[in-house]
């Protein structure tokens, strides 16, 4: 079998390749087109919010296009039906189609089975089948746009009895969402059964790098909480393919017309079975995220991370409790107070450990010997961020102030500083971390910090007026940003400001995008540093950059000691390599 | 390249990777059917009587009761297959090879057999107009027993190549090979208890 790969096809080794590698960097490129396109409808969205019904410039024709293919009357303008189409996709796209692929598909693919010294993921076919399995979800996502009637409308939590009787385009969502949980949960599955078994001699529980740890969670919240939404996902394809009512019940009236179906059904099971996923989900954004972080921390501070044991056991914790709070998603449908109590409790429960977490990165600067480059700046820039995002989470937990804020801008304020700025922040610093890893070559220092900077600044452009409209009592999903409300009045003047900041992000990633293709064009070394940051984990210590093909490791590594001894006392060098014996 | 711990078990967690696999896409499993069954619990609960009455002033209730016997055939005929699918195991442990062929076909007929009742049911219900869309109670059953049945047929297609042309794989890794049934086998055990559970659910309990 050894160095077969060589007289390997192009299709063989670049297509459907087998090779972890070469997977995770498909899932990387495919996730960062989906992530772009999110970034997109957003971005024609602020448009219809900042300035309502006139005609968006540039895609003005484009936006016409689309709305005359689903049926829609525009002017050039983004009119509200195609604004529902956007935002229900732009939720759907960012999460299920940009982020998870990214954090699990692309980092969790490439990095684990490197950190952890294994040859491959534990079954590298299954592998490849779920990348293209997730390939076909996007596609079936994508083609939904061209519908009549457009894609999925109902918003990106697709809440029955709306999404029961709404145009094609949601039968198609709930297809594609078949395809990307199945892909989740093989990828999952694989995951975990790299970690346990195909760990390197000597590398126990305890020696697994922060990141590992944070995919091994990550992955048992997506092998079970995934389920129950497809249970959901094929109820909802029953009620609109064959006319079941699990999720509509008796008397509905739609349009002045009672809806001929049998009834007896419950909206509120569907809101069970998605919050089940979609909270678990949110944990599933975050995590690799705060995995990347500590590695990044601890390499560009030369010390230990600070509570390695407290970190492990509270991102375990966590992934626990992360499955008991997502009722509090509910607190206004009328589902008793009883619930909210025990749902209210265990979600000031789960902040505990995050803030343990939290915590624990912060005190990991005290002391250090910081290197200011990029990937270390975006993880500095992650912890207050993320931190806002938590800390605004607390009174949409308890359900009393959750009365005022529910399905306001603050709750969209709040959830994408968690995962905006909070993962993706995140994503940035371990591209810029990983790159020369992957690519044998170094990402400019320059671009990477105007690239942070200015995407630091628009970020917060964007969210935090948010909250400050949310207070105001400005309600979500509102076509024309608020326009003909009249308590909303007095904080209109902020969309443009935020619709600004939005173009200007867009802006801020040029230099980021010039830097990678520039990057990757650039001829490598000779002999390419294979530990360019001076790391103590195995995929920066025993393989060359790019690591070879199929098998990763030239000799199987062997590990001594924990991931993050920086600067021992009476070591030669700052950082004690976890192979060294 | 080869992967370690494909065929032998990896010391300190006692596995081979796929049999930790399989387990974790049976966790998964358990958690899709616990999402079913929770549904039927909520919906069941919010009924004022089970099985609803349609839109046509009947309930299926009767008819139940007439397939009470076909549904306890089938499950006597799904436990057997689960029994035979240990021996089809056994006997390749014991490299008795017509043994496994003559176990693992019986596995694969009673699969067939219990699909084919459940045709008889199906049409039988559906002439009758106890169509999905005729109460929550039709819906649940349809879509339960369907997604059950889906996992019979797939468990036939697997088991199907196994005992066909997926068999020359035991000339070159018999451990390899006889490791496979061992994990085809624990799906179709789970295939089988998914049965145990809804037959109470479906049939009796009403």
């Amino acid at each position: 079998m050894s160095n077969s790969h060589n007289n390997e096809s192009f299709w063989r080794k670049y297509i459907f390749s087998t090779d972890h590698k070469i997977i995770g960097i498909q899932y990387g490129i495919t996730a960062l087109l989906f992530l772009f396109i999110g970034f997109s409808l957003m971005m024609v969205m602020r448009w219809q919010l900042a300035y309502p019904d006139t005609a968006v410039p540039f895609v003005g024709g484009l936006v016409k296009w689309l709305a005359d293919l689903n049926g829609f009357a525009s002017d050039g303008n983004l009119p509200a039906d195609l604004y529902n189409v956007f935002g229900a996709m732009h939720g759907t796209i960012m999460i299920f189609l940009g982020v998870v692929p990214l954090v699990v598909g692309a980092f969790g693919n490439y990095i684990v089975p490197l950190q952890i010294g294994a040859p491959d993921m534990a079954f590298p076919k299954l592998n490849m089948s779920s990348y293209w399995v997730y390939f076909v979800g996007g596609i079936i996502m994508l083609f939904s746009f061209f519908l009549p009637g457009g894609a999925a409308n109902s918003g990106w939590t697709s809440y029955p009895p709306l999404a029961d009787i709404a145009t094609t385009g949601q039968t198609f969502w709930l297809i594609g969402m078949v395809f990307l949980i199945t892909s989740s949960l093989l990828g999952s599955i694989n995951i975990i059964v790299t970690i346990v078994q195909l760990r390197a001699e000597g590398m126990t529980w305890m020696r697994l790098p922060f990141f590992v740890w944070t995919q091994f969670v990550t992955s048992f919240l997506l092998v079970l909480a995934f389920p129950p939404l497809e249970a959901a996902g094929i109820f909802q394809l029953m009620d609109r393919v064959f006319g079941t009512s699990f999720f509509l019940p008796s008397g509905l009236v739609v349009g002045g017309q009672a809806l001929q179906v049998s009834g007896g059904g419950s909206p509120l099971l569907w809101q069970h079975l998605f919050w089940f996923l979609a909270h678990p989900e949110v944990y599933v954004l975050i995590l690799p995220g705060m995995g990347v972080v500590a590695e990044i921390i601890a390499n560009n501070t030369r010390k230990p991370i600070w509570g390695y044991k407290s970190l492990v056991y509270s991102v375990v914790f966590l992934g626990f409790m992360s499955f008991v709070v997502w009722a509090h998603h509910m607190f206004l449908t009328g589902m008793g107070q009883a619930m909210s109590n025990f749902f209210q409790t265990t979600t000031m429960i789960i902040s505990v450990p995050s803030v343990i977490i939290l915590s624990c990165l912060m005190l990991s600067l005290w002391g250090g010997s910081i290197r200011l480059n990029t990937p270390m700046l975006f993880a500095l820039g992650w912890i207050p961020m993320f931190g806002i995002g938590g800390l605004t989470g607390l009174p949409l937990g308890l359900s009393t102030p959750d009365i005022h804020l529910h399905d306001t801008y603050y709750v969209i304020g709040h959830f994408h500083y968690v995962v905006a700025p909070g993962t993706i922040f995140a994503i940035f610093a371990g591209i810029y971390y990983w790159f020369p890893k992957i690519t044998g070559k170094m990402l400019n220092e320059t671009l990477g910090k105007v690239h942070f900077y200015f995407s630091f600044i628009f970020m917060n452009g964007i969210f935090w007026p948010m909250l400050i409209q949310g207070l105001a009592g400005v309600s979500r999903r509102l076509a024309d940003g608020g326009t003909s409300y009249a308590h909303a009045q007095d904080v209109l003047f902020w969309n443009e400001i935020m619709s600004y900041s939005a173009w200007l992000l867009a802006v801020a990633q040029i230099p980021f995008i010039y830097n990678l293709i520039n990057s990757m064009l650039k001829e490598r070394d000779e002999k390419p540093d294979a530990n360019p940051w001076k790391a103590t984990t195995v995929e920066w210590t025993d393989t060359t950059s790019p690591p070879m093909g199929h098998g990763n490791f030239e000799k199987a590594p062997v590990v001594h000691r924990g991931p993050y001894e920086y600067s021992v006392p009476g070591e030669a060098s700052d950082f004690t390599p976890q192979t060294q014996s | 390249m080869e992967i370690p711990y494909n065929v032998e078990l990896r010391e300190d967690t006692g596995l081979y990777n796929s049999k930790l696999g399989i387990w974790l896409f049976l966790a998964s499993e358990i958690m899709l059917f616990g999402g079913l069954f929770s549904a039927y619990i909520l919906l069941r609960t919010g009924a004022p009587v089970w099985p609803p009455i349609g839109a046509d002033g009947h309930s299926v209730l009767h008819m139940l009761k007439e397939t009470v016997p076909h549904a306890t055939f089938n499950t006597i005929v799904l436990i057997g297959s689960s029994v035979t699918m240990v021996m089809a195991w056994v006997s390749l442990k014991q490299k008795e090879l017509s043994k496994y062929k003559m176990y693992m076909g019986i596995t694969i007929a009673c699969a067939c057999i219990f699909l084919i009742v459940k045709y008889f049911e199906y049409s039988h219900k559906i002439h009758e107009g106890f169509v999905p869309a005729h109460d929550t109670y039709m819906a649940l059953y349809f879509t339960l027993t369907g997604l059950h049945g889906l996992h019979i047929i797939g468990g036939i297609i697997v088991l199907a190549y196994f005992w066909g042309p997926g068999f020359k794989m035991w000339g070159l890794e018999p451990e390899r090979f006889t490791n496979r049934i061992e994990v085809v086998g624990l799906y179709w055990h789970f295939v089988d208890l998914v049965w145990i559970f809804l037959f109470p659910v479906l049939y009796l309990l009403n």
